[in-house]
């Protein structure tokens, strides 16, 4: 019984895996849509710069709340999602950083550095990125055979650091409405949160692998 | 004082395009306002009215204090991109949401240290004060610039009249408060964004510097509500948080006022915020700026936004970096 429900699970994830995967691209389909019929405003780098970084987070967000979602749920077939969210974090950031390096500053070194060290927002916003490249480089399968599991899940830890200072780097730059920023951190506590808390339980029924 | 020489009128294939734009945006708003259907709330004030939008001047006198270097900026990107908090936090919501705030009748009041105070209604302002063309660099403190054909008069001639006294050493001015129509001034969910009235100061010799001058409107025409209508303060050589916007209160003071960028975050906002590319905001790095209508290209910032022939000897002797 169990099992036939856990097969269903895997097929239902699997069939609504190509629909997360459109959802995913559809605020950067809308912004190249909106850079190319006219419809931005009249700094379309802080257009660009806003939506790759804000979905970027909200992705980086999404993946953390797999984990906990599987536990609570008891659906653990939603791992399948994760890798996808995961690299669609990535792909927001990198197109991120690339219009503040290259829109922006066209390859300003001198100013690039500057902003780094001068700037808190854009030094954890930095090192954030950087810290996702690993990352990125050894989701596929085969780095993660070649790592093997636990080095990999150490490795991946990195996530909870790079998901903080990504928080950090947003409300940083707020200049007067924290709303939004407040609603991630408040978000990423909570699943930060329950990690925490999880890891004191005893271990109970069958410990739940991440 | 160096003058500048006058500009060539404006070429008409700059001006046309907006009736298109207008177009559009009415448009937007009419069936946006059928959507949403006769609960519409601001129908009750029907004897308030927003002023008709793109009521041209007539007569306008251009000014040798206009830039004649500068390309202006679209009137779509001037009247669609806006820091006006009252009408909400993203830059694009002005244009969306202004057109609630109703323009006439409108009182602005002057008091303070001075010997003629008075009450004004906004249409005895535009006949008492000829109106100027003043095209004027405009520098915001996020690094983005404009270059902005407004329409105004002198601040200073405006002070004169109502004879302020040797007290008279600064001036505040606020902004309207009316939630009902700024949106933006209703609390969000950790309280206000800003502590409203929206205020904002001058020493009393910056006011009186020439280029200073309250706006009436831009393009040759009645200020659009996103830019601060009825009538707003333009100084071109400070960041334009300085220009505050949709006034209802002038008043002459002894004592320095508090602005409210500098109430917010005194450390990243000062009383002068004078355009400074040897003084950086912890945010931004101000040397340089991004002008808005190119998607390529900084260009350096210039001190004092450019206007330093000008306005440079109001600041001798004063340490920038402590009185930014």
């Amino acid at each position: 019984m169990a099992k036939t429900t856990s097969r269903q699970w895997t097929t239902r994830i699997k069939r609504i895996k190509p629909v997360v995967f459109v959802l995913c691209g559809i605020p950067a389909g809308l912004l190249v849509f909106d850079i190319f019929t006219g419809n931005i405003s009249a700094d379309p780098i802080e257009d660009m710069t806003r939506v790759t970084g804000v979905w970027g987070l909200r992705l980086i967000i999404l993946t953390l709340a797999i984990t906990p979602l599987r536990q609570i749920t008891g659906i653990n077939q939603l791992i399948l999602l994760r890798r996808m969210l995961g690299v669609y974090a990535f792909f927001y950031i990198v197109l991120h950083f690339l219009t503040w390096f290259v829109v922006d500053n066209f390859f300003d070194f001198q100013r690039i550095i500057e902003d780094i060290i001068e700037r808190y927002y854009i030094l954890f916003g930095s090192l954030a990125f950087m810290m996702m490249i690993p990352l990125a480089i050894t989701s596929t399968n085969g780095m993660v055979r070649r790592l093997g599991g636990k080095r990999w899940a150490k490795l991946h830890k990195l996530i909870y650091i790079l998901s903080i200072l990504g928080v950090l780097h947003f409300y940083l730059q707020v200049k007067a409405d924290i709303t939004e920023p407040v609603i991630y951190a408040a978000i990423l506590a909570a699943l930060l949160g329950y990690r925490v808390w999880k890891s004191r339980q005893p271990a109970s029924k069958k410990p739940a692998r991440s | 004082m160096i003058l500048i020489k006058q500009k060539p009128d404006i070429a008409s294939s700059e001006i046309t395009p907006q009736n298109v734009y207008l177009n559009r945006r009415k448009f937007m708003q009419t069936t946006a306002a059928l959507a949403i259907g006769g609960s519409v709330p601001f129908m009750t004030l029907a004897n308030r009215q927003a002023y008709a939008m793109g009521t041209k001047f007539e007569n306008l006198i251009k000014s040798p204090y206009s830039a004649t270097d500068a390309e202006l900026t679209s009137y779509e990107d001037v009247t669609s991109y806006n820091n006006f908090y009252e009408f909400g936090t993203d830059k694009r919501s002005p244009a969306k949401e202004a057109h609630r705030l109703t323009t006439r009748p409108w009182s602005l009041s002057v008091s303070g240290e001075c010997e003629a105070p008075k009450d004004w209604d906004i249409e005895d302002i535009l006949k008492q004060f000829p109106a100027e063309e003043r095209i004027y660099r405009h520098r915001c403190v996020e690094a983005w610039s404009m270059v902005v054909p407004w329409v105004g008069f002198s601040l200073g001639d405006f002070l004169k009249f109502h004879k302020p006294t040797s007290k008279a050493k600064y001036i505040e001015m606020l902004t309207l408060v009316r939630p009902e129509e700024m949106i933006g001034q209703k609390p969000g969910l950790f309280g206000s964004v800003l502590n409203w009235p929206y205020r904002e100061g001058l020493r009393i010799d910056e006011a009186m510097n020439p280029l200073a001058i309250f706006a009436i409107g831009l393009y040759g025409e009645h200020m659009p509500n996103q830019n601060g209508a009825p009538i707003r303060l333009v100084v071109p050589w400070k960041y334009g948080f300085k220009g505050v916007k949709s006034i209802v209160s002038v008043r002459f003071t002894e004592e320095q006022p508090f602005n409210t960028w500098q109430e917010q975050a005194p450390h990243e906002y000062g009383f002068y915020a004078n355009v400074n590319p040897n003084v950086d905001h912890p945010r931004w790095s101000q040397a340089s700026e991004r002008v808005v209508g190119k998607l390529f290209g900084r260009v350096p910032t210039l001190m004092f936004n450019g206007y330093a022939d000008q306005v440079a000897s109001l600041y001798s002797g004063m340490d920038l970096s402590v009185n930014f």
